[in-house]
């Protein structure tokens, strides 16, 4: 699969700063079996990640809006049904916009729930503007600073087993920061009612 | 159910909650609410989740509520503006949404800070959908929060219950 770059982006100086892998191929790998998980995104790019990766099926709940949100819902999730594995896939921006999320997740720290930050140090919806990430900023020392003891960053492809490991391991929150290219996210028109997203998970997962 | 005589209010309040299978209780800590969150950490039948920030509570509502478990949200009238566009869920989402809110900048406030944010609760939270519910004396507080849990678990709302300076008293600078 050839990458798609937008028009404007600094390759060389992300391919410099070690944003190489392909999320088109990065995120399954990563993720491997996603019935395994209940699957609550972030805005945009990792929404169209988990979309197109389980054909927007109704163990996954995409947000468009409400940006900051994702790491809390997934929380609140894992903290209801211990009984089963919660994901949270979200970008550096959406993750940035509230880091302070992080700090409650560990200190909750449910055995049930992983963070995949999908970091292409961008923000590709609003344009392909520079994160703080591509300026310096380090999302897994901030979540190991805020108290996450299970962190990874994956990088290369020789990471992808490692990373995928820890997001099933159970011993406690963890945070994987995946490194991704600047560049296209798979092509995914999901359902953006976030009223009939909700219902359609609880209908799979509760039967009501 | 009838209180005991001299039972606290908060303690009536906490156990109304519990009896309704509130099993998430988030906040930024807050003298208001210090009776219930006291009760929420010792009590091994729930999640007591203390926040950075209010939003963050909003977010874990609506995820406690894909599980299918219901949480509230107890803050101070300085924490609803930092809920607002989070609250989208609670609109957008049609999730249900419990907010107890302790007020400040409302009657006998002596911190002129805190009179912005106190006196803009109501129309901001309505702005974003949320119905709001002011109590003013301690034998309110339950029927009040009992109805607002009905409107929010069984209707599908999000209800703000205000507990105002009236029932709580103006802090003394």
């Amino acid at each position: 699969m050839t990458m798609r770059y937008p028009a404007g982006v600094d390759v060389a100086a992300a391919v410099a700063a070690g944003f190489v892998l392909d999320r088109c191929e990065a995120v399954p790998a990563l993720i491997g079996k996603a019935d395994d998980f209940l699957i609550v995104t972030g805005l945009a790019g990792t929404a169209r990640d988990i979309a197109s990766l389980t054909h927007d099926s109704a163990q996954i709940f995409t947000m468009a809006g409400a940006m900051g949100g994702a790491v809390m819902i997934g929380l609140g999730l894992a903290l209801a049904r211990p009984d089963k594995r919660v994901l949270v896939a979200t970008g550096d921006g959406e993750i940035l916009m509230n880091v302070g999320a992080l700090a409650t997740v560990a200190i909750m720290n449910p055995a049930n729930f992983s963070i995949l930050v999908v970091d292409n140090g961008h923000y590709g919806e609003t344009g392909w503007q520079k994160s703080h990430t591509s300026l310096g900023v380090d999302l897994e020392k901030i979540a190991i600073g805020a108290g996450i003891q299970r962190t990874r960053t994956v990088s290369t492809e020789g990471e992808l087993a490692a990373g995928a490991r820890l997001l099933r391991e159970g011993n406690g929150a963890a945070v994987v920061v995946l490194r991704v290219a600047p560049a296209e996210p798979p092509a995914y028109k999901r359902n953006f009612d976030p009223a009939a997203c909700r219902n359609r998970f609880r209908a799979a997962l509760l039967g009501a | 159910m009838p209180a005991a005589a001299g039972e606290r209010w908060q303690d009536q309040l906490y156990d109304l909650l519990r009896r309704h299978d509130v099993t998430q209780f988030a906040y930024v800590p807050d003298a208001g609410h210090r009776i219930l969150i006291d009760r929420s950490l010792a009590d091994r039948g729930v999640h007591s989740v203390a926040l950075t920030t209010e939003e963050e509570g909003v977010a874990l509502l609506a995820g406690a509520d894909l599980g299918g478990a219901r949480g509230v949200l107890l803050m101070q009238s300085s924490g609803t503006g930092n809920c607002i566009n989070m609250l989208s869920l609670a609109k957008g989402g049609r999730f249900p949404m419990l907010m107890l809110i302790s007020m400040r900048g409302d009657f006998g406030e002596g911190n002129p800070w805190q009179f912005p944010m106190g006196q803009a609760v109501e129309p901001v939270l309505q702005a974003m959908g949320v119905i709001v519910l002011r109590v003013e004396t301690p034998q309110d507080v339950v029927p009040t929060v009992e109805a607002a849990m009905t409107m929010v678990f069984q209707s599908g709302n999000a209800v703000a219950v205000l507990l105002t300076q009236k029932l709580l008293g103006a802090k003394a600078f």
